[in-house]
């Protein structure tokens, strides 16, 4: 029988027989990894059937013998539960010192950990539509752009790593005991994170390195799917990690003392949490096209050949158009969270916009005009690929007008900076003129014209190259009209009214009517263009017929992206003031004051720039692999 | 996008060799910084202000008065209180501007409302009230949006982030009825916390309360200028017998007040900060002494009604001195 067994063994081709050796090593494996898995994390289970097996075959009776009495076990009184364990409450020596400001250890590597974290986390989700949209249209460009996106994550990805390990490492070495309370609290889940990031690392390598094996037919959706599985696990990887901030700042599951009273799934969602997640997933979309987009610039600038600066102007298109649309909505996520915060705690809310910390929306307002005014410059500077332009370029000055008034009105202060004299000759710090300026309802007027004109150069980019043959094109174009101006006067009156009429209150209330139509104005323009733009007639463009200034807007971006990310995770942070846990556990380290702007500028400045340097380390490793040493004279000349 | 992008996507195929590109990283370099300094720039030229996290403070109760009370007050209502970051003044306030208003004249009102459903029955117990369970009143039109006024948005200031204790809430309640001229009827602290007692050997801080009217004559220097008890000076009026020229309440003002009246031949030199340096306790004392000065010692029934009178101003101590 065996040697029947060997014979027909040997018949197996010598593939197959590895194969199915794999296979077996495969599952030897998985036994070895589950019967370790349960020793670990189900050990007392085990350990209990274990023991009742072997007591029922030590009792062996002879026949005839009565049966032995049951012995009765009195019941052992338990023990009263142990009280739930509070956050601890520490003493300014209880924290280590090590010749630095801790936090500023801690902020750096956060910061560094979490611009590559979005970074990596943020690129697939676009690639995966490129490549989807390269299917769907059949062209190989698209396919080789994603891969290229790509190509700069995977060195992004083992950076994100090692900061990752690097921030752990801080926070368990310079704050050990708020650590150990955030361990207990979470407990299980962080083990979950960790599996997520083997799960993600193992989705990524398969996606890049798959991506010629898997390129065509059947094989391609394969792909998709790894790709779609990538996406999943770096998403879910996202939300997980935002539960300990967002537990942070609104701890839930917990009582007043920090005492865990709650299950996990109370832990993480707290009222905080998906705010939070909504906005730096769009965030990070818009902050990874932004990136790509500098890359592309980056290539344009440094192309050899025509056929390189076209390429690289196509994406650095690309990117920017990913970096603007993934950014429009970001403010509307952003009043959501704010609103949220508002509603947890107001004193939180009014800490961030009207406490201590909100001279820094100035400079948040400085950031945000920067990327629009890159935006629409881009924009217009991109319209010459096409001589279609020629019919829209009147309109540009005046888009350029609006978006600088409104930008000042932004950023005009409410409280002026002033000499003592300076006061006296005012009658005040708030000018009669300017103090209305300098509050909410103003900014907000301004933010949502700002998007709203963003989108009506996008617009006009969109039909530079393209002549409506449709016989409803007039009405269309006039409804858009109508659309745009009722829309404007609807920003400024809601503004107006409920800003400066009404009580506070309804400020907020306000913003959502004014969020509500600049959306409509998006999703109105992107429609009637569908209709108005079928079978439409195409006016040329050239792809690479752009000026090299038009590129510094891609830089431009990515820097003033990577500034407000810094900023914005400081505020986010701050609003906690002397807390580590809002409420729950108190900050008694020695820095746990919240800091002057100028001082955290200064560190936004260092991480920005840091982050810069290592991304410019991408970019050319990402050249690296694209340059081929050519071969010695001597081998060429013994070849030939 | 990608249709028209397939059909007008015209790149000039040729490999056509563009002119050498020099300096593109410097450039991209020195933009890339540049910008970034622009904003460090901008974080730079705006006010610097660093928001310190409550710091624990140590209150002399040996020098506690009744204004530095209110005085400890304020502070706490501008700083750990974080009050004022929503009782400003309209439009910027998302709460009632308290700082603007007569508290002690508004919480009479309120009492009397017929949607106030607490239990309080004076101003400063409303005021407290209204620290500790902000619910049970809540200004028309600054509740919680949809609660028909019924929630306030304002934390309890007793638990955690603002966490003010017994004693601080007792000092933001000075504050309100204070810096409106209305009277102190809040208690003072009174038990010496621990780290207080070291406090004057260990940091040099303020000398501890007098215990007998000697004493605070003594520290407060009092023989320095006045005849008294056994002294001798011609800087300022005898004090032997000033029981036969000024009443209790006479004595209390020219110790609290001493520019009210001058007596006749004599500057106006005295201290003006004994309200704020002394302590009730200690006013007190030194005012029986001066009210009952040896030439009246012998009159039995005058020495009773001082008594009676002493007892009387104890119990409304923290008023008068507050006047």
């Amino acid at each position: 029988m065996l040697h029947k067994r060997l014979n027909s063994l040997q018949l197996l081709p010598k593939m197959r027989l590895q194969k199915l050796l794999n296979i077996m090593l495969v599952a030897v494996l998985f036994l070895g990894a589950s019967s370790l898995v349960s020793n670990l994390f189900i050990g007392d289970v085990y350990a209990d059937s274990v023991a009742q097996r072997i007591q029922s075959v030590g009792s062996i009776l002879l026949e005839g013998e009565p049966q032995p009495e049951p012995v009765v076990v009195e019941a052992v009184e338990t023990e009263p539960a142990p009280a739930p364990q509070g956050a601890p409450k520490l003493k300014r020596e209880d924290y280590p010192r090590v010749g630095a400001s801790s936090r500023s250890v801690v902020w750096i590597a956060a910061q560094m950990h979490l611009f590559f974290a979005a970074f990596v986390l943020a690129v697939p989700l676009f690639v995966l539509v490129i490549e989807w949209i390269g299917i769907k249209y059949a062209d190989d460009r698209y396919d080789d752009m994603a891969h290229e996106f790509m190509k700069i994550t995977m060195t992004a990805y083992s950076i994100t790593a090692l900061l990752g390990g690097f921030l752990a490492f801080s926070l368990f070495l310079l704050y050990p005991q708020v650590m150990e309370y955030m361990m207990r609290v979470f407990n299980l889940q962080v083990l979950v994170y960790a599996g997520l990031f083997f799960a993600e690392s193992a989705l990524l390598y398969i996606y890049y390195y798959s991506w010629d094996a898997l390129r065509y037919g059947n094989k391609k959706w394969l792909h998709l799917t790894v790709g779609l599985g990538l996406n999943v696990a770096g998403t879910t990887l996202l939300v997980v990690a935002n539960a300990w901030v967002t537990f942070m700042m609104a701890p839930s599951g917990v009582d007043a003392t920090g005492a865990v009273v709650g299950n996990i799934w109370e832990i993480i969602k707290g009222p905080l949490w998906n705010p939070i997640n909504l906005h730096r997933f769009i965030a990070n979309i818009a902050f990874g096209g932004a990136i790509v987009g500098a890359y592309a610039g980056y290539k344009f600038l440094s192309a050899k050949t025509v056929e390189m600066r076209a390429h690289y102007d196509w994406m650095g298109y690309t990117a920017n158009f990913i970096a603007i649309l993934a950014f429009l909505p970001l403010p509307f996520a952003g009043y959501w969270l704010m609103a949220e915060i508002y509603a947890y705690s107001q004193q939180m809310g009014i800490t961030a916009m009207g406490g201590i910390l909100a001279w820094l929306f100035i400079v948040q307002a400085v950031l945000i005009g920067t990327i629009l005014l890159a935006g629409n410059y881009y924009l217009w500077a991109g319209m010459s690929r096409t001589e279609g332009s020629k019919r829209y370029a009147w309109m540009i000055k005046y888009i350029a007008m609006v978006l600088v008034a409104c930008f000042l009105v932004w950023v005009t202060p409410h409280t002026l900076i002033l000499s003592a004299d300076e006061i006296k000759q005012l009658g005040g710090s708030h000018h009669k003129l300017l103090g209305p300026l300098g509050i909410m309802p103003a900014k907000n007027i301004a933010v949502n014209l700002m998007l709203i004109f963003t989108f009506l150069s996008f617009q006009l980019y969109r039909r530079a190259d393209k002549i409506a043959t449709v016989p409803y094109a007039n009405f269309l174009n006039a409804l858009m009209v109508v659309i745009y101006v009722v829309a404007i006067a609807n920003v400024i009156f809601a503004g107006v009214y409920y800003g400066y009429f009404t009580n506070t209150v309804y400020k907020v209330g306000s913003s959502v009517m004014q969020v509500a139509t600049t959306l409509v104005v998006i999703a109105s323009g992107i429609i009637i263009d569908t209709f108005l733009f079928k079978k439409a007639d195409m006016i040329p463009a050239v792809w690479g017929r752009v000026s090299n200034r038009s590129q510094y807007a891609l830089f431009a971006l990515p820097i003033a992206f990577t500034w407000l990310m810094a900023l914005m995770g400081y505020v986010r942070s701050s609003v906690r003031t002397h807390w580590h846990v809002y409420t729950v556990m108190k900050d008694n380290s020695p820095d746990n004051f919240v800091p002057s702007i100028g001082y955290a500028g200064n560190m936004m400045t260092i991480v920005t720039i840091l982050f810069l340097g290592m991304v410019l380390f991408i970019f050319w490793i990402a050249s690296l692999s694209e340059t081929k040493q050519s071969k010695p004279l001597a081998q060429q000349e013994l070849e030939a | 996008m990608s249709q028209e992008v397939k059909k007008h996507h015209q790149t000039e195929t040729d490999q056509q060799a563009l002119p050498p590109s020099s300096g593109v990283l410097t450039k991209v370099l020195g933009f890339s910084v540049g910008l970034t300094l622009v904003f460090t720039l901008v974080a730079n030229l705006l006010p610097q202000v660093e928001g310190e996290a409550p710091v624990d403070e140590v209150i002399d109760l040996g020098a506690l008065t009744p204004e530095s009370f209110a005085a400890l007050g304020e502070k706490l209502f501008m700083g750990k209180g974080t009050c004022t970051l929503c009782h400003k003044p309209p439009p910027l306030g998302r709460a009632p501007d308290i700082q603007g208003e007569n508290m002690v004249g508004l919480a009479e009102q309120r009492l009397a409302d017929e949607r106030y459903q607490g239990e309080a029955e004076t101003a400063e117990a409303y005021i407290l009230e209204s620290m500790i369970e902000p619910s049970i009143y809540v200004v028309k039109d600054w509740g919680v949006a949809g609660s028909d006024d019924t929630v306030s948005p304002m934390p309890k200031v007793n638990a955690a982030p603002i966490e003010l204790t017994e004693v601080e809430m007792n000092a933001v309640i000075a504050y309100l009825q204070h810096k409106d001229g209305n009277d102190i009827t809040v208690e003072l602290p009174t038990e010496t916390p621990a780290v207080e007692e070291q406090a004057p050997g260990a940091t040099g801080g303020a000398p501890l309360p007098a215990q007998s009217a000697e004493e605070a004559i003594k520290k407060y220097g009092c023989q320095a200028c006045h005849s008294l008890l056994g002294s001798s000076s011609p800087v300022g009026p005898t004090l032997d017998d000033v029981a036969r020229r000024l009443d209790r309440q006479q004595i209390q003002q020219s110790i609290l007040d001493p520019a009210a009246v001058i007596s006749e031949g004599f500057a106006n030199m005295m201290p003006t900060d004994f309200a704020e340096k002394m302590t009730v306790n200690e006013l007190n004392m030194i005012v029986d002494l001066l009210a009952a000065s040896p030439a009246d010692s012998t009159d039995s029934d005058s020495t009773e009604a001082d008594s009676s009178e002493t007892t009387t101003a104890t119990e409304t101590s923290n008023e008068e001195v507050a006047q």
